[in-house]
């Protein structure tokens, strides 16, 4: 089977999406001729023609908008936003019309949109080029959010999303376009040619959203992860000699209650893993949805190792990335608590 | 020199406040016929004046002169005018509804009928409008179901919404009435992207989208204008200035521009400007922004003047800041007034067959409303099921919200 990296795989989906159904389009900044900043969409203009995949104005309000009124009409709109740190302009069309078109008009509308975001630090991004905002949508009724770990991963569900009936946040982790990472950044990257989720199959397949996919069985915590977090919690594992079962919940809304509640009630602890800002991230959810469905099982309280309450600095990248060290640390003190 | 370096902060003001005299005299009115009519396909840089200027049909006597006459049969207008009595019939029952507790609000077009109800045979079927909540004209001058449209404004049984939308929020997609939402100018980039999906489906319809003069001040009236300018998408982009925005004169909104218009200049996109109040003269210019669209020559601007005669909604009282009689003074009259006056200038309509319209549209109106209320009101009768409540949030429901619903018992 052939491999890839994420950046093929998803550009991937969009092709297949496109050669399947001429209601695909795909638009954004830089993403027709030039073929995307992260060369996500390279060579899809010239394969399919300026009225399927085109250049857009910046302005993500613009682009989002346009796409809603482009799905009532009967495409089906894939469209990126450069960074998720640029994707607040467009929050007013994503969460007030996007997501409430369909229960708003009663069916009458509906809003198939994928929304594509590069998201996630760990790249000396900075303030507005690192930030994970998966919560600013999980909260909102009506959008589905997803965030692939994988190249395989991110094929199949960005063409479940794009075939999807309704409208799909799709983050993708940049410091995994190349390859896995696992936070330890003084060591040189593997790419994904040299990893089993690299391998990415030709022509049409999904995975399905709303399903989690169990990385690492283990029988002593349960790790509840995703994105670039997988990595770093298996790196974490490994290192404090812990087994630990890692759940990549892929899909983050909706979610894959039953694999994580199964995989609680096997462990007795729970270890939430997130490079967003802990306040009111999505780790919250999880930590009192655990707590909720999993309490007579809990030998000890649930933890949450996330991103500080701080703004994404640029110097002190790997003392505010969760990285496997501060990983491996809340998975012995779960273990001793 | 003396002032130099104390700099003084500007807050525009309007003429008049509450006990002044309504004073539109700053207020410029062109002569009816004296815009010309250009071609469809004419150089936006040669038509700049037309931002500036109001084009006019109808002129004092209720005759119909100029380039942009002549459009319409006696048989049209005569429908015209019905269709401006028959919403300002219904309003005026909504809004009577909602002070006996009927429903929780309603929004008056009073004054505006013109504008929506012209507009609307302008278009074709198929074609979509992305409107405001003050358009309904679009669905009574298509025929939608005035029942239906109360069944929505009560929140009863019969709502084809299911109670999940605030009152005149309707939504038709079949008679291309795009579903509307309490966020301003959220709809006006939405219709330049239905726009750009016909053009690159290869289709021959048209979107029209609708904004009030408030709200062009939103950042999505700009996102639209950049989008249609760039992809030169059939749609009409109107809009609708009926010199307030709830208590905010126009000025505010339009600061410095010498018009609404005049926004679109910059953009390169063709921009007219229209008496709102006259029928003949919103049909003739939503023609021709219409057939531009259809022939793929692009997008047009049209700023409708018109004056918001009743208060913003059933929640507001504009005596609080603009004199009482302020809609009387205003200088384009009343749009229902001057095509009924135009219509027995031209012998077809006589006062007397006006009463007696006025008297079947509100019997008609009353008839659609007991019909309505037979199906419940927002308080009394029947009601939506609560499992509408979590119905369509998604097309399939998730589990999450299947727990949810047998939490709430239903």
């Amino acid at each position: 089977m052939p491999r890839r990296t994420m950046i093929e795989a998803i550009r991937d989906a969009m092709d297949v999406s496109m050669e399947r159904d001429d209601k695909v389009v795909v638009f954004g900044e830089d993403v027709g001729f030039f073929g995307g900043v992260f060369r996500v969409t390279h060579g899809l203009q010239a394969k399919y023609g300026k009225s399927r995949c085109f250049d857009a104005p910046i302005n993500e309000s613009g682009i989002v908008g346009s796409a809603i009124g482009m799905a009532a009409y009967g495409l089906k709109p894939c469209v990126e936003i450069q960074f998720a740190d640029y994707m607040y302009p467009a929050y007013d069309q994503l969460t007030q019309e996007a997501a409430r078109l369909r229960y708003r008009s009663n069916g009458d509308f509906t809003c198939p949109i994928v929304v594509r975001m590069p998201t996630g630090g760990g790249i000396f991004g900075g303030q507005t080029h690192s930030q994970s905002p998966e919560a600013l949508f999980t909260h909102v009724s009506g959008l589905k959010t997803v965030v692939p770990s994988n190249p395989h991963d991110a094929k199949g569900l960005l063409i479940a999303a794009i075939e999807d009936p309704d409208p799909v946040i799709f983050l993708e982790p940049k410091r995994l376009y190349n390859g896995p990472f696992d936070g330890h950044h003084d060591r040189p990257v593997t790419p994904w040619s040299k990893h089993q989720l690299g391998e990415v199959a030709d022509g049409h397949y999904t995975v399905p959203l709303g399903k989690a996919a169990i990385r690492r069985a283990g029988g002593a915590v349960t790790v509840l992860a995703y994105g670039t977090m997988v990595y770093v919690a298996q790196a974490a594992a490994e290192e404090t000699g812990i087994d630990a079962e890692i759940i990549d919940l892929r899909t983050l809304l909706p979610l894959d209650l039953d694999t994580i509640v199964a995989s609680v009630k096997k462990t007795g602890r729970c270890v939430v893993v997130h490079e967003a800002t802990l306040t009111s991230g999505f780790g919250a959810e999880l930590s009192a949805l655990v707590q909720e469905n999993c309490f007579y099982h809990l030998e000890a309280p649930v933890a949450r190792v996330a991103g500080w309450d701080t703004p994404y600095p640029h110097a002190q990248e790997w003392e505010y990335f969760p990285g496997p060290a501060r990983v491996g640390r809340a998975l012995l003190e779960t273990m001793e608590a | 020199m003396a002032d130099a370096g104390m700099l003084r902060f500007h807050v525009p003001e309007p003429e008049v406040r509450p006990g002044g005299t309504p004073d539109f005299s700053n207020v410029t009115i062109a002569e009816a016929g004296s815009v010309p009519r250009p071609d469809i396909d004419v150089d936006p840089r040669i038509i700049r004046d037309m931002a500036f200027s109001i084009i006019r049909v109808l002129n004092r006597n209720g005759e119909a002169v100029g380039p942009w006459a002549g459009l319409l049969s006696s048989e049209e207008l005569l429908e015209g005018l019905r269709n401006m009595m028959t919403l300002r019939t219904f309003d005026a029952r909504m809004q009577m509804a909602q002070r006996q507790g009927k429903t929780s609000f309603y929004m008056q077009h009073l004054g505006e009928e013109a504008v929506s109800c012209a507009f609307r045979k302008a278009l074709s079927p198929g074609d979509m409008n992305f409107p405001t909540y003050r358009q309904a004209g679009l669905l009574i001058a298509d025929g939608y179901p005035m029942v239906t449209m109360m069944n929505q404004i009560y929140s009863n049984e019969a709502d084809p919404l299911k109670g999940r939308q605030l009152p005149i929020m309707y939504s038709s997609k079949e008679h291309g009435f795009f579903s509307i939402s309490g966020n301003l100018a959220t709809q006006y980039i939405q219709a330049v992207g239905w726009a750009m999906a016909s053009a690159i489906s290869n289709d021959s319809r048209i979107a029209a989208a609708w904004i009030g003069d408030g709200s062009t001040a939103e950042s999505d009236f700009h996102s639209a204008l950049v989008f249609a300018s760039t992809y030169k998408a059939p749609v009409v982009l109107n809009v609708v200035n009926n010199q307030w925005a709830i208590s905010t004169f126009q000025g505010i909104a339009r600061g410095g521009s010498g018009t609404f218009a005049a926004r679109g200049l910059g953009f390169g996109i063709p921009s007219l400007r229209v008496d709102g109040n006259d029928y003949l003269a919103v049909h003739a210019v939503a023609k021709w922004a219409a057939t531009r669209a259809r022939e793929n020559l692009g997008p047009t601007l049209v700023e409708y003047v018109t004056y918001r005669a009743g208060a913003h909604s059933s929640s507001d009282d504009p005596s609080a800041y603009r004199p009482k009689t302020e809609s009387d003074a205003w200088p384009l009259g009343d749009p229902i007034v001057r095509l009924k006056n135009h219509l027995i200038k031209l012998g077809v309509w006589s006062n007397e067959r006006h009463a007696q319209a006025e008297a079947e549209i509100l019997d008609t109106v009353i008839a659609a409303q007991k019909e309505a209320e037979s199906h419940g009101t927002l308080h009394a009768g029947g009601k939506p099921s609560t499992r509408e409540m979590f119905e369509g949030v998604f097309a399939e429901m998730p589990p999450h919200l299947r727990r949810q619903r047998q939490q709430a018992g239903v």
